[in-house]
């Protein structure tokens, strides 16, 4: 198979989702397109040579207009001991360029094309993944019905809070589930502990056998919410993971 | 083309030399211990649990875990490296060295290849070479605790001069034979064997 390259990005814009998330706009020649639940090779490399890499989930939508796309975001949460992320933070600006390679990963992907309802977990930046899915059934008007539980520790570290509340706002769009684990702000509606099997139950309103689950974010999330939803009679293989551990940056 | 490129206004964080020596291209040293897996943690009963040997043997075995207990193991000290990025020195675990297992079976001539499987269909595959003269076991106690269920308890393979993902979790047997059979990961883009100092992460590389 032929190798994937490294390729030279140049950032054209940076937003700040959160005070502790960005999104990074990369302009990207020659991208051959992406799945939604692909990631990135990040890697960069000092005057002297020393180098380093690292993984990030690309949060936009495949063009479906050209084939070959030369936009995609990516969501990178600062780790404040981190290496890279505080560098991309703080340093990295518009016009910078970037050495990045992908798409990578075949398994924790969603292409739309089944008609299957799919619950999407997540946990803080482990959104990131699953609202490129959010976004490639928006943008591509797919029927699978879409179920999003988002679990976040206050309010202000919602990440994409408004675009998801546009898109949950359609008759057609998905459905989107907030719960905020430390705090609330006053008259929060939503749910306020951590993501549980009831809640699931809730969610999934019946039809955990025929649907497709992903779940991204810390391990204790994943590995409790993909417990949980084996209980509920998901067959192992239909329940996709992916982790975003404490380490790493 | 992008050999000389220098990422404007980056330093990093270099490792001391001691260190640094023992870390792979493209990898960072991490003291955590991070869990990657593709779908829900397997719970088999140690009672339902064996370990098997297949394939091109002249007689398959299987152990129960009361018997792959009592098996000859020794404790190995090695570093490992993830695919995602993070290496961790000095890994401590306890389990039966490949060889040691491979003992107990008559290997056909023809038999090259190596399917290790596990609880939740998981599969990695390995050339037969990269399991012997102690490059391989199969662990059940780390950091002399038994092997935690996120982590590939009770008993996961460990092939620590590989990426970590040809470690096996939640390993049950060996299938042996005589033509590579790509595993889990190796269909979905990773490269074929993986060796870290050579950076071999995906297809092509």
């Amino acid at each position: 198979m032929a190798t994937i390259e490294w390729r030279l990005a140049t950032v054209a814009q940076i937003r700040e989702e959160t005070p502790r998330v960005r999104t990074f706009v990369l302009d990207l020649p020659d991208w051959a397109g992406h799945l939604p639940g692909q990631h990135v090779d990040v890697r960069l490399t000092a005057e002297d040579g020393y180098q380093a890499q690292r993984s990030y989930s690309i949060a936009s939508e495949p063009h479906s207009d050209a084939p070959r796309s030369a936009q995609i975001e990516l969501g990178v949460e600062r780790v404040e001991d981190g290496e890279v992320s505080p560098f991309m933070h703080d340093v990295l600006m518009a016009g910078d360029r970037l050495e990045v390679r992908g798409p990578i990963g075949g398994y924790f992907v969603w292409d739309g094309m089944a008609p299957d309802p799919v619950l999407l977990v997540a946990g803080g930046s482990g959104i990131v993944p699953l609202m490129a899915m959010v976004r490639h059934r928006s943008a591509t008007g797919t029927r699978a019905p879409v179920t999003l539980v988002y679990s976040s520790r206050t309010r202000d570290d919602v990440i994409y809070h408004d675009e998801l509340a546009g898109l949950a706002a359609h008759a057609d769009g998905p459905r989107v589930i907030h719960t905020l684990t430390r705090s609330q702000p006053p008259g929060w509606t939503g749910f306020d502990r951590r993501i549980d099997r009831q809640m699931l139950e809730g969610a999934l309103d019946g039809t955990a056998v025929s649907t497709q689950a992903f779940v991204c974010g810390p391990t204790p999330l994943v590995e409790s919410v993909a417990e949980a939803l084996v209980g509920l009679g998901f067959a192992p293989g239909r329940v996709r993971t992916e982790r975003f551990g404490p380490s790493g940056g | 083309m992008t050999e000389r490129f220098v990422t404007r206004g980056f330093v990093g964080r270099r490792q001391a030399p001691d260190a640094g020596q023992r870390i792979p291209p493209g990898q960072y040293l991490t003291n955590d211990f991070p869990v990657l897996s593709a779908g829900p943690t397997p719970h088999t009963p140690l009672a339902e649990w064996t370990f098997s040997i297949a394939g091109l043997v002249a007689q398959p075995i299987s152990w129960t875990w009361d018997e792959f207990l009592a098996l000859p193991a020794r404790e190995f000290v090695v570093d490992i490296s993830c695919v995602t990025k993070w290496t961790k020195l000095n890994t401590r675990w306890q389990g039966v060295s490949v060889d040691t297992l491979l003992e107990h079976v008559s290997l056909d001539r023809q038999a090259a290849f190596a399917v290790a499987w596990s609880d939740g269909g998981y599969t990695t595959n390995l050339p037969i070479a990269d399991l012997l003269n102690g490059q391989a076991f199969v662990a059940y106690l780390y950091d002399g605790e038994p092997l935690a269920p996120a982590h590939g308890g009770p008993a996961r393979l460990v092939v620590p001069h590989l990426y970590f993902w040809k470690s096996a979790k939640w390993v049950r047997g060996l299938r042996l034979l005589e033509h590579d059979e790509p595993g889990f990961w190796e269909s979905f883009g990773y490269h074929n064997r993986g060796d870290p100092w050579k950076e071999e992460r995906y297809s092509g590389d």
